[in-house]
């Protein structure tokens, strides 16, 4: 417990360990913002690898390139890896490297506690990945494991599956825990919690979302250990179970994690779109307000994505009006950016662009989803690829954007190097294009009823699974730009100043680029970023 | 320092509590989600089983009918069908009618029915007295036996319901369950 006292003391004069003890070892908020980061990209090139096999497979009717059991482990361990692997982890690697910094403190509340929960994550990954190796093949049964066919039916490999699950769990939930106690106790003398940057008040309300559902995660799974290896029923009919038991719990986790992995993007374009627009936030109180009240609304919707299982009239307009309330929370803070934006002197560098395509595209997103609340109208769309362009068009354009946004906007100051502005403009256009001419498609798509996860397809939705396919390639390939940018960048480049951008406010610019290995030794002076002009 | 060390780990003690917590709960869904579907009646799941708890008054004046259905879960060989596919039963009239379960195969077996109710409404109104659903079934191989379902339709049961559908899902739950060895009896192909 006493770790974050001693690490500032033995670090604080003589910076790192070298070597590859510094990043094992390391309880430095910094280095494991950093792990994560790199973890987190390795991540969405792996799972962007599977998501190109599935669309070279769907480039054309009939069966080419893999066999449907393959297919079917693609489309699941994709979904995996995207949620679990690249999308969470890269936003705790934000936090990891943010919070501290964004409240005035030398480094994460509970510094140890931060190794063991990143060093959990790359072995659960290569559990999970290695069961594609194992006789019966690595998980079939969707992303969202519905049981029997992740019991009764699965693939011998599913204990690994299960033991992975638990291990990402028990790494979220860390995470969660330290950013609570950093962002509740080591805020610098005169921040109150209404006076903190809202990336800072998204991660705590997502934070608090692990801790309320991550547990509910690794019960199901081991409800499902449990009917797999000692006998109970609960998800078999049989033994007095029942099987939608399974999608209730599963759907109780799995909305709040949608959130989870939207929230924190809302709050890193909360900080970009002022910085840009030169202007400060609009609407700051109601930003705070409308995220909690996304985050509580989360829990009493769950059963949306289960319209097609049989509830009762009742049960379909509870779930539908409670779904449509959350567009009012959303409508006020798309809402705020935009009168962020209105009268501001707007330039459009990297992070921006990022952020404004944020707007619009998870904007669509969130129009789809409220097709798709429209429980009659849900019945016409339920595992069509029109929920999959929803959720893509929400994650992707949204959460993607975002961490390529946050990347971006906070390279200079992590690096002390400027990125190179011109790649930067053009990561951005190709991958705006190729998004959107992945993902717009699927819409008809799935409007015409072309059903999802299926590796084959009847012949008129041809062409615009090809077109999709040209679109999922340009996007892949695009990414390679980001990555040698963030390259070059971390090797050589302009220096950053301080500030790096001109509008930028917030503690973190107050810090020299690159910042100093503890980042406040002394409480700095907390001078209200939002409420006065700065 | 100390004092915010001790914050930090009163801070961790309650969300780890809290953690705990909401793991607990992800297995108190499991009684909820079964108590919500009693309350309600929804998921068709039958409440009314065993002996009656009071006298019923046979409305003569109407009738409904209850059809009988039976279907097999996946690889589940048995053959079971209802003697009559339909009665026409009063309200509080008790009724017997039965089941005929063939065991196809060359082993003995233990089959469970599950039943549901359609349309769920129903189900509060609908009472088992005895029912082949209520114990685990075992059948030698090649053996062939009628299943006994004696039940009463509620007084109570709202005008508007006219029909009533039962319909039993046949589980293999034979212990140790091996690929079907082979058949025994060539089923009779009896049209319903």
């Amino acid at each position: 417990m006493g770790s974050l006292e001693q690490t500032v003391h033995s670090t604080g004069h003589h910076g790192p360990a070298s070597g590859i003890t510094r990043w094992l070892y390391t309880t430095n908020h910094k280095d494991i913002g950093t792990l994560y980061l790199i973890f987190s990209l390795t991540m969405f090139f792996i799972g962007g690898c599977m998501a190109l096999t599935i669309r070279a497979e769907l480039f054309q009717p009939g069966l080419q390139l893999v066999r449907p059991e393959f297919f079917n482990q693609m489309t699941t361990s994709h979904g995996l890896i995207m949620v679990f692997g690249a999308v969470m982890p890269a936003f705790v690697g934000l936090a990891n490297w943010l919070i501290p910094m964004m409240i005035g403190a030398p480094d994460m509340a509970l510094p140890r506690m931060n190794n063991w929960s990143f060093w959990i994550l790359p072995f659960a990954f290569f559990m999970m990945l290695s069961t594609l190796l194992m006789e019966g093949g690595g998980p079939n049964f969707g992303w969202t494991f519905y049981a029997p066919l992740s019991t009764t039916y699965a693939p011998p490999s599913v204990t690994f599956f299960i033991f992975a699950v638990h291990m990402m769990g028990i790494s979220s939930i860390m995470g969660a825990i330290n950013v609570i106690a950093t962002i509740l106790n080591m805020r610098t003398p005169g921040m109150k919690l209404m006076d903190m940057p809202l990336f800072v008040w998204t991660w705590l309300i997502t934070a608090f979302l692990l801790i309320a559902v991550m547990p509910v995660l690794a019960g199901v799974v081991t409800m499902m250990l449990m009917d797999i290896h000692f006998g109970t029923s609960f998800f078999d009919a049989a033994g007095g179970g029942d099987p939608v038991l399974f999608q209730h719990v599963f759907w109780f986790f799995g909305h709040p994690e949608v959130y989870i992995m939207i929230l924190p993007a809302f709050g890193v374009v909360s900080e970009i779109i002022p910085t840009f627009a030169r202007k400060r936030l609009f609407g700051y109180t109601s930003m705070v307000y409308a995220t909690a009240s996304i985050a509580i609304l989360s829990f009493i919707v769950w059963a949306h994505h289960m319209f097609a299982v049989g509830m009762p009239l009742a049960g379909e307009l509870f779930f539908m009006y409670t779904t449509m309330l959350i567009a009012v929370p959303t409508g006020v803070k798309v809402f705020n950016w935009v009168a962020t934006m209105f009268r501001g002197s707007m330039t459009f560098e990297t992070p921006m662009l990022f952020a404004l395509a944020f707007v619009v595209l998870f904007t669509i997103g969130g129009f789809s989803g409220l097709m798709l609340a429209i429980a009659p109208a849900d019945f016409q769309y339920h595992d069509t690829y029109f929920v999959v362009a929803h959720f893509h068009y929400v994650l992707v354009p949204g959460s993607v954007f975002a961490i390529m946004a946050a990347a971006y906007f906070w390279l200079p100051k992590w690096t002390g190097h400027m990125y190179n502005e011109s790649m930067g403009k053009l990561h951005f256009w190709l991958s705006f294009i190729g998004v959107n001419v992945t993902f717009f498609p699927m819409h008809f798509l799935g409007l015409a009823g072309m059903p999802r996860r299926i590796p084959d397809y009847a012949l008129q939705f041809a062409d615009f699974n090809m077109v999709a396919t040209f679109g999922a390639f340009l996007f892949g390939f695009s990414q390679l730009l980001f990555v040698y940018n963030v390259i070059s960048c971390i090797r050589s480049g302009k220096q950053a100043t301080d500030k790096v951008w001109e509008g930028s406010h917030g503690l973190e610019w107050t810090l020299p680029s690159p910042p100093p290995y503890h980042s406040f030794t002394e409480p700095p002076v907390f001078k209200h970023p939002y409420k006065e002009n700065g | 320092m100390n004092q915010l060390q001790q914050r930090n780990r009163s801070l961790l003690m309650k969300l780890l509590a809290g953690t705990v917590l909401m793991f607990g709960f992800g297995f108190l869904l499991v009684p909820l989600y079964d108590v919500f579907c009693n309350i309600t009646g929804l998921n068709g799941k039958l409440q009314n089983t065993g002996a009656l708890t009071r006298d019923y008054a046979i409305d003569g004046q109407r009738e409904v009918r209850v059809q009988f259905l039976a279907v097999n879960n996946e690889s589940m060989p048995w053959r079971l069908r209802p003697e009559q596919a339909e009665i026409s039963v009063h309200p509080g009239e008790m009724m017997q009618t039965a089941f005929r379960a063939l065991n196809p195969t060359s082993r003995d077996m233990v089959a469970q029915a599950i039943p549901s109710v359609a349309p769920s409404e129903a189900a509060p109104y609908l009472h088992k007295v005895n029912c082949f659903c209520f114990e685990q079934q075992p059948l030698g191989a090649g053996d062939e036996r009628a299943m006994q379902l004696v039940f009463m339709v509620d007084d109570q049961l709202p005008k508007y319901i006219t029909t009533i559908t039962l319909s039993y899902t046949l589980f293999d739950i034979t212990p140790e369950s091996s690929p079907v060895s082979g058949i025994a009896v060539e089923p009779a192909r009896s049209v319903l």
